[in-house]
């Protein structure tokens, strides 16, 4: 008889044998959070992004002292702020799903609403830069760095947008308690795609701000 | 659930410290740029991972969708690093 385990990704299951002997059998249940097309749509979403980083390495393989002179005049501040500021809501998402399966229901709605909020002053972050290049004069036709800038920061900040919108309407469902812990599968969703906004940030932060040349 | 206890919480303070440590140690001039950059894009590179396996509960996910996703880790800081020092020096 294999030895108890008590996981809460096992589960026992309990099979009879001839003359009656109980036996527990435990079988591993390891699971993708929410549906697996989800996590179709979130490996898609990567590769989009992993040919983006490299068409943009290979830009700036041509270009290397035109980009790192534009990089210079992105406000690197501004976005590490904004990598703690995503990296925050992320973990906030995370808690919001482990209240969720534990019934918490005092804490599910106040997780998801500082997930949202945390998300707004991403996007709020992300305005004051784009506002301060276009008072500048830079936009994406300037050249090729900033054409990169704009476009691989806007996709991400319609990302952005996309996940703030779901949040907030599991947050507006979760106040009506909606969600439990055999309620948990479309959080669970709305969490996976929440958490690849911050890692797909996680790289586009030092492939445009902190990668210096030789 | 005391939230200071959580794994998730423990891996969010770890990766808060590993932005400070890129953005306003690494990147600053008191490395080369080879090993700012090597360093940064390797600790961002850790900082995905740990997004995947305990954010996005990848730990307790199938084996080959665990492997699948880590590869494309490996994959985009290869490639990124491999550009970078392929490309020629700015005089």
């Amino acid at each position: 008889m294999a030895a108890p385990y008590t996981s809460r990704h096992t589960r026992v299951r309990n099979r009879s044998i001839s003359e009656g002997i109980v036996t527990a059998e435990l079988v591993e249940c390891r699971r993708l959070p929410g549906v697996d097309g989800l996590w179709a749509f979130i490996g898609a979403d990567s590769m989009i992004f992993a040919i983006l980083f490299v068409s943009f390495m290979q830009d700036r393989l041509h270009n290397a002292a035109r980009f790192d002179a534009c990089r210079q005049t992105l406000n690197m501040h501004l976005g590490g702020l904004n990598t703690l500021i995503l990296l925050t809501s992320s973990w906030l998402v995370a808690l919001a799903v482990r209240a969720i399966r534990r019934d918490l229901d005092d804490r599910i709605s106040r997780y998801l609403l500082w997930g949202v909020l945390t998300g707004v002053m991403f996007v709020v972050s992300k305005s004051i830069e784009y506002f301060q290049k276009i008072s500048h004069g830079i936009t994406p036709a300037t050249d090729t760095f900033y054409m990169w800038y704009f476009v691989l920061t806007g996709i991400h900040l319609t990302h952005v947008l996309l996940g703030i919108s779901l949040l907030t309407y599991l947050w507006v469902n979760s106040r009506r308690g909606v969600y439990n812990s055999s309620r948990q599968v479309v959080p669970e969703c709305v969490a996976s795609f929440w958490h690849l906004v911050d890692l797909l940030w996680i790289v586009l932060f030092p492939l445009l701000y902190l990668q210096k040349a030789i | 659930m005391t939230v200071w206890r959580e794994r998730v919480t423990l891996v969010w303070v770890g990766l808060m410290a590993l932005t400070c440590a890129t953005t306003w140690g690494l990147s600053q001039d008191l490395f080369s740029p080879a090993v700012a950059v090597l360093g940064i894009f390797l600790i961002a590179a850790l900082k995905v991972r740990y997004v995947m396996l305990d954010f996005m509960e990848l730990r307790d996910a199938p084996t080959p969708a665990r492997v699948l996703f880590q590869v494309w880790i490996v994959a985009v800081a290869a490639m990124i690093l491999a550009f970078w020092f392929a490309t020629p020096a700015v005089t």
